[in-house]
C-alpha cells in the first residue's frame, strides 16, 4: 500500500484526491488482509478446546472485529458523502511528499546493494543538491561528514554492524 | 522510609563519571530530537536503542530516559522560538509562549516553560517513588487472569474515552493486536499469519513500526506543509531566570493543578498532549481575565508545560509497576528494557531492587541537570533550527534507517519502516489514531499470553475473570468503560426524562 493516492492525473485543479476517497481505499485495504488473514487463521484453528482457545482463536476474532469496524468506516464514508469531500492532499502537496519519498524509497534500494554509508551520502547529498538547492560542495560535504560520522559512531564505537557494500570492501572492512 | 533508603542507594549507583556523561549526552539528544521536527519522544528514542545495546542495563536505561526528559524539554524551544511545536505535546506551549517571544520576552518565556517541565516531574517522580513500590506490591499478588483484566482495562479505557472515532480507534488497535500476532505462537509453538515467508517468523516489531509511524510518517507530513522556520533569536540571562523564578510562587495553583492533571493521564493512558491542553484550558477557566490568554501570558506557559511534562513523567509509573506504558515513548523504553531481558512489572521490584531505584534516582537526578542544560544552550539549539530542512530531512531519514536495521539486522525491517512511514501518514490525515496501536502492539502478546493461561488455568472457563472481588471489578470497569459513551448517553436521556417530572 505503497501508494494510496491515485497516480497523478493529467493537469487538473489542484487538489489529487480527497479525504473521502483515500478513506475508502484504506478501508477496502483493510478489509482484504482481515479475510486473508481470517482465513489462514480458521486453518490453523479457530476453535474452543477443552483448556481455552486455540492458536487461531483470538487472531481470528480479532480479523472479524477489524474488518467489521472497517465495513463500518466503509459504510459511514459512503452515507455521509459532505464530509469525505476535504481534499487530502493537494497536487503540490502532493509532489513535495513525493519528493522526500521517492528518495527515501530509493535509498533503501541502494542500502541492499551499496550498504547503508554510500547509500546515506548519496541520499543526504542528492537531497540536499536537488530538493533544498544547496551548493554542490556544501551538499557531498555535508553528506560526507555525516556519513563517515555515523560509520565512526556505530561501526567502530559501538559495535553496531550495519549493511556494507563494495567500497567498504575496498578498505577491508 | 524504605522507599528513602532505596532512593539513596540508587543515588549511589549513579553517581559515576560514566553514568553521569551518559547522562548528559542522553539530555543532549533529547533536546536535539524535541527539537527537529520529525524526531519525537518515541521515535527519537527507538532510533537510539541500538546504541545502548552494548552498555549494561541500567547505565542504557538511563541514557533512553534522559533523551526523553530532553525531548520533553526540548518540544518547548521551538514552540516559544518559532511557534513550531516541536512535540505534539508543545502545541499549548504555542498559545502564550510565541506571543511572548514576540514582544522580546523569549528569555522569560524559555525560563518559564523549563522551570514549570522541571516542576511537573518533580511531582510525578514524587509520586512514582512513593506510589511506585506500593502499586508492584499489591500487583505481586496478581495471577493471569489478573494482568489480562489490567491489559483488557487498558484497551478499553482506549476505545472507550479516545476522542477519535470509535470505529477508527477500533481499526488502530485490532490492526496492531493482530500484527503482534504475526509469527511463532507463544503457547502452542504454532505458526500464525506467517503465509511461509522467513522474514515474518520473528513477527512485526515494535520499535520498527514505531520509527516508521512515527519517524518516517512526519517527515512526509513536515515535507508536505513545507515548514517556513522563521524564528527569535535567544539567550538566557541570568538575571531573568531569577526573576521569573521570583514571580513563580504566585502562580502555585496553576502549577499545582497543572501537575495533579499531568500525573493522573499520565498513569491513565491519556498522554501528555491531552495533559497540556487540559492544563492550559483549567488555567484559563479558574483565571480572573481569561481574555488575556493567548496574548503572551506567562501563566499560559506554566501550565502546559507542567502538565505536559507531569504527565510525560509519571507514564513510567505503569509501566515499571504493573508493565502497562502510559505513553508513546514509554511503550519504547519497555521494549528498550526487554531487550536486555528485563522484564518491567511487579517482579522488577523485588527481583532488580538496585535497577528500579536507579531509574528512578535518574529521573530527579536528570532533571535537575536537564533544567540546567537546557538553561544554558538554548542559543544552540536555536540556531540548529536555522538549518535548511532540506539538509535535515535526510540525515532523519537515514537515522531512522540505521534504528530500524540495527534492532534484529534485517533489511526487511528497513522496507518495513518504509511501508509503516507511509501507512502512518495516511492514518494521520485520516484521523486514525497511532497511539492504540503501538500500546496493541507492544501489549498484544502479552494479554494473548495472559488470557490463554488463565483460560488453561480455568479449563476454558470465562467466569474466571469474576471469580474473586479484584478481577472481577477490574473487568467489569473494563467493560464500563469500554460501553461509556453508550452509558453516558443513556444517563444523560434517564437525566433528560427525570428532570421535567420533578419541576
Amino acid at each position: 500500500m505503497t501508494d494510496v493516492e491515485p497516480d497523478e492525473s493529467e493537469d487538473r485543479s489542484p487538489p489529487v484526491t480527497t479525504t473521502g476517497k483515500v478513506e475508502t481505499v484504506v478501508y477496502v485495504l483493510l478489509i482484504a488482509p482481515s479475510l486473508v488473514l481470517g482465513y489462514d487463521n480458521v486453518r490453523s484453528g479457530a476453535g474452543w478446546e477443552k483448556d481455552g482457545p486455540q492458536s487461531g482463536y483470538l487472531p481470528f476474532y480479532l480479523c472479524v472485529i477489524l474488518g467489521g469496524a472497517a465495513l463500518f468506516g466503509l459504510v459511514s464514508v459512503c452515507v455521509k458523502r459532505a464530509d469525505g469531500a476535504k481534499t487530502f492532499v493537494t497536487r503540490d502537496q502532493f509532489r513535495r511528499v513525493m519528493q522526500v519519498f521517492v528518495p527515501t524509497f530509493l535509498f533503501c534500494v541502494a542500502m541492499e546493494w551499496l550498504g547503508l554509508y554510500v547509500a546515506s551520502f548519496l541520499l543526504i547529498a542528492g537531497f540536499m543538491r536537488f530538493v533544498g538547492r544547496i551548493a554542490w560542495w556544501k551538499s557531498l560535504l555535508t553528506g560526507f561528514i555525516f556519513s563517515l560520522a555515523m560509520f565512526l559512531t556505530f561501526e567502530l564505537a559501538f559495535d553496531v554492524l550495519m549493511p556494507k557494500g563494495p567500497i567498504e570492501a575496498l578498505f577491508g572492512r | 522510609m524504605e522507599a528513602l533508603t532505596l532512593l539513596l542507594h540508587g543515588f549511589a549507583v549513579l553517581i559515576t563519571w560514566k553514568t553521569l556523561s551518559l547522562m548528559m549526552v542522553g539530555l543532549l539528544l533529547g533536546v536535539f530530537v524535541g527539537v527537529l521536527p520529525g524526531l519525537g519522544g518515541p521515535n527519537g528514542v527507538a532510533i537510539l536503542l541500538p546504541l545502548t545495546f552494548t552498555m549494561d542495563p541500567t547505565a542504557a536505561i538511563v541514557m533512553l530516559s534522559c533523551i526523553y526528559w530532553g525531548a520533553l524539554f526540548g518540544g518547548a524551544i521551538t514552540s516559544i522560538l518559532f511557534n513550531i511545536p516541536g512535540e505534539a505535546w508543545s502545541v499549548a506551549t504555542t498559545f502564550d509562549g510565541y506571543p511572548m517571544a514576540q514582544q522580546g520576552k523569549a528569555a522569560e518565556a524559555l525560563t518559564a516553560a523549563f522551570t514549570s517541565s522541571f516542576i511537573g516531574s518533580l511531582v510525578a517522580v514524587l509520586l512514582i517513588t512513593f506510589l511506585a513500590p506500593g502499586i508492584a506490591a499489591f500487583a505481586l499478588r496478581f495471577g493471569p487472569p489478573e494482568f489480562f483484566a489490567v491489559y483488557f482495562l487498558t484497551f478499553c479505557s482506549f476505545v472507550g474515552l479516545g476522542r477519535e472515532a470509535k470505529h477508527k480507534t477500533i481499526i488502530s488497535m485490532t490492526l496492531g493486536l493482530l500484527l503482534a500476532a504475526v509469527g511463532m505462537d507463544t503457547v502452542s509453538g504454532q505458526l500464525r499469519m506467517t503465509f511461509g515467508f522467513d522474514a515474518l517468523l520473528r513477527g512485526v516489531n515494535f520499535l520498527v513500526a514505531v520509527i516508521g509511524l512515527f519517524g518516517i510518517s512526519e517527515i512526509l507530513l513536515t515535507m508536505e506543509e513545507r515548514l517556513a522556520l522563521r524564528g527569535h533569536a535567544a539567550s538566557i540571562r541570568l538575571r531573568v531566570v531569577l526573576k521569573v523564578w521570583k514571580e513563580m510562587p504566585r502562580y502555585w495553583a496553576t502549577l499545582l493543578r497543572s501537575s495533579a492533571i499531568g500525573c493522573w493521564l499520565g498513569i491513565t493512558p491519556g498522554g501528555a498532549i491531552a495533559a497540556s491542553f487540559m492544563g492550559y484550558n483549567l488555567a484559563k477557566r479558574f483565571a480572573k481575565d481569561p481574555s488575556t490568554f493567548g496574548t503572551g501570558r506567562i501563566e499560559g506557559v506554566f501550565a502546559p508545560e507542567t502538565a505536559a511534562h507531569a504527565s510525560g513523567t509519571s507514564a513510567l509509573l505503569p509501566m515499571l509497576a504493573l508493565r502497562i506504558p502510559g505513553s508513546g515513548t514509554a511503550a519504547v523504553l519497555l521494549g528498550g528494557l526487554m531487550v536486555w531481558g528485563l522484564n518491567p512489572g511487579p517482579l522488577l521490584f523485588v527481583e532488580h531492587k538496585d535497577f528500579v531505584w536507579a531509574v528512578i534516582a535518574s529521573m530527579y537526578l536528570g532533571n535537575i541537570v536537564g533544567l540546567v542544560i537546557v538553561l544554558t544552550t538554548v542559543p544552540i539549539f536555536a540556531s540548529i533550527l536555522r538549518v535548511p530542512f532540506a539538509a535535515v530531512a535526510p540525515m532523519i531519514i537515514v537515522s531512522c534507517a540505521i534504528g530500524a536495521y540495527a534492532i534484529q539486522n534485517a533489511m526487511f525491517d528497513v522496507w518495513l519502516m518504509l511501508l509503516f512511514g507511509v501507512a502512518g501518514y495516511v492514518f494521520k490525515k485520516i484521523g486514525v489514531p497511532l497511539a492504540p496501536f503501538t500500546l496493541a502492539l507492544v501489549l498484544g502478546n502479552r494479554s494473548e499470553d495472559a488470557f490463554r493461561l488463565s483460560m488453561i488455568g480455568a479449563s476454558g472457563d470465562l467466569r474466571v475473570f469474576w471469580s474473586n472481588g479484584l478481577v472481577g471489578s477490574i473487568s467489569t470497569l473494563a467493560l464500563i468503560l469500554l460501553f461509556w459513551p453508550l452509558i453516558a448517553r443513556i444517563f444523560e436521556g434517564a437525566g433528560r426524562l427525570l428532570r421535567p417530572a420533578k419541576t
